[in-house]
This record gives C-alpha cells, structure tokens and sequence, in this order.
C-alpha cells in the first residue's frame, strides 16, 4: 500500500455523486490492512462504483498529517461530499461507518 | 576511595542533567531549570499561563541556548499562537523559517471525528517525530495533551498512549514541557502526573481584593533541590517572570559611600548620611511629611545628576510637583532634564506581579541610582501582607544589587513603630516622623530608630516643613518634658525672660563689685596720701632733732676744754650720733 498506488480504485467519475475517501494508515499493519478490507466491503455495498480510495502511509510520510489533522491512526477522511468527516478505527464496526459516511442518508433519498 | 566518597557525596546532582528553562528566576527555584532529556509537567487552571511557559521554554531554548525546539499545540490555532507571541517580542515564523522552530497545531474537534474499531495515536507520534527530526529539536512543548481526552471516547486508550508517549519522549531525549489542566483534588484532571513524574510545577492565580496575582510553586522534583514555596509570577511584554527571594540574594556588594538627605540637619543625625546602595525606610501616621522627605531625598539626588525615580500609589505627578514647589523644591526643571522621573499607579490598578514587571522595567530602563516608594503600605492593599512582604523582599534585593538606593514611606497607625508590611527588618536606615500633641497643638518630630553601620544620633529634632523646605530643630527638652511648637516658643519665651532677669543681676553684682574695689581704692590712696604727709613731717623733725644733738655735743666738748683737765672718757657719747 504506497501512496502512489491510493489512487482510485474505480475510473474516475465526473458525477456529482462520487465519495472521495483518505484513509491514512501507519505502516502495513493488521489494522491498517483490515480497515481498508472493511471500508472496500461497505464502499461496494453501498456505493458501487461511484467512490475513490486514496490510501496514505504516514510512516512513509508523517508530514502529511498535518494537512488533514490526523492524531489517530487508521483516520478515514470523507472529503467528498461535504461536510468532511472523519472516522478512526480499523472501521469494524459497519454500522458506525455507514452513519458516519452518511450512507444511511443516502439509502433513503 | 577518595573518588567514592566525592560520588557519593551528591549523586543526585552528579546524574541529574538539567536544562535551563531561560525562564526569569524559575532556575534559581529549580537549581538549574528542567530534568534534560524528561518530560515536565506544568499544571494549572485556565488562563494561568501554562502556554506561554512552554511556548517560553522552547523559544528562550531556541534563542538563548541554541537547542532547536517544537511546540506542539493542541488548543490553539498556529496562527493565532504566532500572533499572540509576537506581544511578547517573539517572530515565531521567523524562527520557522530559519529552521529552528517547527509549530504543529494539531486540531482535533470530537464533532466531525467518529469513532469505529480499533486505533491508536500513532499518527501524533508520527507528527511530533517528524517535527523533532526536522530540526534536531532539543525541546517540546505540548500544549495541551488533555484534550485528547475529549477527543476519543476511549479514556483508557488515551492514558496507554500517553504513558507510550512519555517514555517514547525519554527514549528520544528531548526535554519536554508538557501542559495539563488542573483537576478537582488531584493535580491534574486526567491524572496525567501518573506519568509524568520527574518534575511537576503548579501555575495559579488568584484574585484577592479584586486583583490577580499569579503564582508559581514546584510540586515535585525527583532527585533534586528545589525551592518549595510559592513564588509570585507576572507576565509582561517581555514574557513570564517569577521572582523568588532566592534569585538576588545577600551577595551584593556594599559601599560605604554617604549620600545626602538633602536637608543637612538629617545627615548630621546619620553621621553624613545614609549609605548609597543601602534602604531606608521613613514611616509615619498620616500628614506627618513623609513625601515631603522623600521629595527631598529625590532633589538632592537628581541635583547630585544622579537619576531618582519616584512611585508614588497615592498622588500624581502633578500633584506631587505642585505640592513640592509650596515646600522650595522645584523638580519640574529635573523632570526636564531626565534626572527625576515621577511614576504614579494606582496600587489597585495591577496584580502585585504587574506592579513588579512596572518597577522592574522601569528601573532597567531608566537606571536610576535612587528608587523612591510612597508609600509601599498601599501595596498590601491589593495581597496579603506576606504577598506584600515577599514582594519588597525581593524588590529591595533586586535594588541593592544594582547599588541603586532604595527609599520607602509605609504609613504607620499613630505611634506604632511597627510597619505596616512589616518590612522593617530589611531596612538599613529607618527615620520614624511622629506626632507630638501637646497644649492643644501637633507638631511633628523626627527621629532615627535605626542605621545600619551608623551611629546614629539618639535625639528627637523637631521637624518643621517650610516654604524653604524641611527644617529641624533642636526639641526643647527640659523639665516639663520634650516641648515642641508654640509650647516649645512661650517655654523658650519664658527662659529668655529669666535668663535677661539673670544677667541683669550678673551685671549689677559685677558693678557693685568695681564700686566696692573703687571705693577701697580711693581709700587707699587718701592713707597713702596722708602717711606722706606725715611721713614728711617727721623727717623734718627727726632732722631738726638731728641737729640740736649735734649741738648739744658740740657745746658740751667746748665746756669740757674749758674746765681743763679731768675730762671723763665717755666715748660713746664723743663719737656719739643719733
């Protein structure tokens, strides 16, 4: 999992409806690998195809922290749409997930 | 063996590295600043100051001790930290940019933060990591960690992190300052002095009297010496000061130098006067000319070209100019002229600590070589006495090793020769101005009760306050008791009468006594007059006398020759003569 390969994991769409996730790791560790094998899951059964994944290792790059203000590590960053959210954890607990992403909003509309 | 006893001696001191804070008087009270390469915990309510010391301690490290630094704000926005440090003189982003100094503010708002799973704060290690690594930093500031607290919602995950944190700051060396608020009953509200523990420093501020002061005490210090007591702390534009009792100290030197009072009848009392250097402290109930002494103290140093500075809690400078033009002084020419330099400020106007950093500033700035206080009794107005006496204590020490003379008026009820502040074991030369009451009348005495080094006079002057300034006079003490005022001048009145009566009778005496030798003279003269006289009347008789002896011999030889012969031999009577 190295920054260059967080790029999307799907085509890029132009649609407004489009999720631009960050999940920012430290190190390939069993939770970091677990939370990005949790958010996939939920990504595809709630999104389809319509989300992007960008995957950032702060061990690799610890200044990038800064720019989202991650303490915790593994931080999910829901940048789009806004408002932006955040959700620590190796998001094993779907539930919180979907609430935090806003998903359940989603599935009624 | 002679190693092994040296060691053993202190080995506390020989194991313990400290790192100087830079902090004014905070490493006289910790014999040397922070344990080096160990976190410190700086506790305190809000708005104690607990940012701006660690943000101090990373920048006075930066400029003072070259040790590049981070501080680490969880609270505050960078841009606003920046801003509000720039009051205290200090260009953090200019210390960015010369790559010395690497300020990471660190926003964590539990609002948009939910929380799923297992975490940990890895990615704050991460951070601060990359930061000390960025610029070598020797210092760390972290301000403040507690808000991780309301961050995450697993307290127990937090305080596993910050124990990983401490000991990852220790194993990184870095000196660390490490903020927390203070709790209920326990010294911190997370007890985070749990981990934590080789140093802990307590800021509070309380408000007595309507006034702030702050205070500063060192809890906890492993294996050091450190002063225990609370120590009063201020923060000015040039940052944070505490100022123990320790850091001036009885070191100074000391001068043997008179300076004048400016009314010599007082420096006769003071054998010239006091010592340069030395305090002196004039106490008095109310109107009993205390600043009037003071103001003449100033002239005659400013007249001298030795700067005084005056601070009075009680008048204004105009006030003061105006009163001590009516009593001969005219200051406004030294006020021009930069000799003397009147600070007045309200005594309830700052916290004792803001009234320091006043002073203080002051006198660096202005050099003065005499400080006048009038009156220090109103500073208790805003503490308590040990507040205040701790304050002078310090003031004075802080005087005394500048050589700079300090000068106090403390208001004192009538006829107590206690001070207010109770300060007057720290006094060199104390002049006590008193009240005299008699027949109806007030009138002031002055006095020295004390003087270091001096031997002083014992006598009580009368203190007059003129139109040519203050005057002393001898008391008229006689068998009634000290007099003063008008009692003192019909007593006097009344002496002059009899001593007039006194000499007239002198005089008379002496003339009768020139009469009486006249007289005897005259006397002396007709006897000697009259023996001359009968002196020479006798002569001439005992010569007529002379003269019929003679005759009669000479007749009765010729009546012998003429008998013929049998003349007797009476020879005595031939060769006779008177």
């Amino acid at each position: 999992m190295r920054p260059q390969d967080a790029q999307a994991e799907r085509e890029p769409d132009d649609s407004n409806g489009r999720w631009v996730l960050k999940l920012y790791v430290a190190g390939q560790t069993a939770r970091s690998i677990a939370a990005l094998e949790n958010l996939k899951a939920i990504c595809e059964n709630h999104l389809g195809g319509k989300y992007t994944i960008e995957v950032i290792d702060l061990a690799q790059n610890p200044r990038l922290a800064r720019t989202d203000q991650i303490v915790a590590v593994p931080t999910l960053v829901l940048k789009l749409p806004e408002p932006m959210r955040k959700i620590v954890g190796d998001l094993s607990n779907q539930q919180r997930v979907i609430v935090g992403l806003r998903l359940d909003q989603k599935l009624t509309t | 063996m002679t190693t092994t006893t040296m060691e053993s001696h202190d080995p506390r001191l020989l194991s313990l590295e400290k790192c100087p804070t830079g902090i004014d008087g905070l490493d006289d009270i910790t014999n040397g600043g922070l344990p080096r390469g160990r976190p410190t915990l700086v506790a305190g309510g809000p708005g104690c100051g607990k940012t701006l010391f660690g943000i101090e301690f990373v920048v006075r490290g930066i400029l003072r001790y070259g040790e590049p630094g981070v501080i680490l704000a969880l609270e505050e926005r960078a841009e606003d930290l920046s801003r509000n440090v720039r009051s205290l003189g200090y260009d953090l982003d200019a210390l960015v940019e010369s790559g010395r100094l690497v300020v990471d503010y660190v926003r964590v708002d539990p609002f948009e933060i939910e929380e799923s799973g297992q975490y940990d704060l890895e990615g704050l290690f991460l951070r601060l990591g990359d930061a000390i690594d960025s610029v070598g930093a020797k210092r760390v500031s972290l301000d403040t960690l507690e808000v991780l607290f309301t961050t995450f919602k697993n307290p127990g995950l937090v305080r596993a992190e910050l124990r990983r944190l401490f000991q990852w700051l220790k194993d990184r060396e870095v000196t660390a300052v490490v903020t927390a608020e203070r709790g209920e009953g326990a010294l911190t509200r997370n007890g985070l002095e749990e981990y934590v523990s080789d140093c802990v420093i307590l800021l509070d501020h309380r408000v007595r009297q309507q006034v702030l002061t702050r205070l500063l005490r060192v809890v906890k210090y492993r294996g050091s010496s450190h002063a225990t007591n609370e120590f009063p702390f201020y923060i000015d534009d040039k940052g944070f000061h505490v100022l123990p009792i320790t850091s001036a100290g009885l070191a100074h030197e000391v001068s043997s130098e008179r300076i004048s009072t400016g009314v010599p009848a007082l420096d006769a009392m003071l054998q010239g006067g006091p010592h340069r250097g030395s305090s002196v402290l004039v106490t008095g109930s109310a109107g009993t000319g205390k600043t009037a002494l003071l103001a003449h103290m100033a002239y005659a140093s400013a007249t001298r070209g030795e700067r005084a500075l005056y601070l009075s809690f009680e008048e204004s400078p105009h006030q003061i100019v105006r009163n001590m033009k009516s009593v001969g002084l005219a200051i406004a020419p030294l006020i021009e002229q930069d000799l003397l330099r009147i600070v007045s400020a309200r005594p309830t106007m700052h916290g004792l600590e803001t009234h320091l950093a006043l002073m203080h500033q002051t006198v660096e700035e202005f050099a003065p070589r005499m400080v006048l206080f009038d009156p220090v009794s109103n500073l208790s107005d805003v503490s308590n006495h040990a507040d205040a006496k701790s304050m002078l204590i310090r003031l004075i020490d802080f005087l005394k090793e500048r050589g700079t003379t300090a000068v106090l008026a403390d208001l004192t009820a009538r006829g107590n020769e206690s001070t207010d502040v109770g300060i007057s074991s720290l006094i060199d030369t104390w002049i006590l101005l008193r009240d005299i009451e008699s027949s109806g009348e007030r009138n002031r005495g002055i006095f020295v009760l004390k003087s270091r080094g001096t031997a002083h006079s014992n006598q009580i002057r009368e203190y007059l306050i003129t139109d040519r300034g203050i005057q002393l006079r001898d008391v008229y003490a006689g068998p009634e008791g000290v007099l003063t005022g008008s009692a003192r001048d019909a007593r006097e009145a009344t002496d002059r009468a009899e001593l007039r009566i006194q000499r007239q009778s002198l005089e008379r005496l002496r003339h009768d006594l020139a009469a009486k030798r006249q007289a005897l003279e005259a006397q002396i003269e007709a006897l000697r007059a009259r023996f001359t006289a009968e002196e020479s009347d006798l002569t001439l008789r005992i010569d007529q006398e002379s003269i019929r002896l003679a005759e009669l011999e000479r007749d009765r030889r010729t009546m012998g020759a003429r008998r013929g012969q049998a003349a007797p031999t009476d020879g005595p009577e031939e060769n006779g003569g008177l």
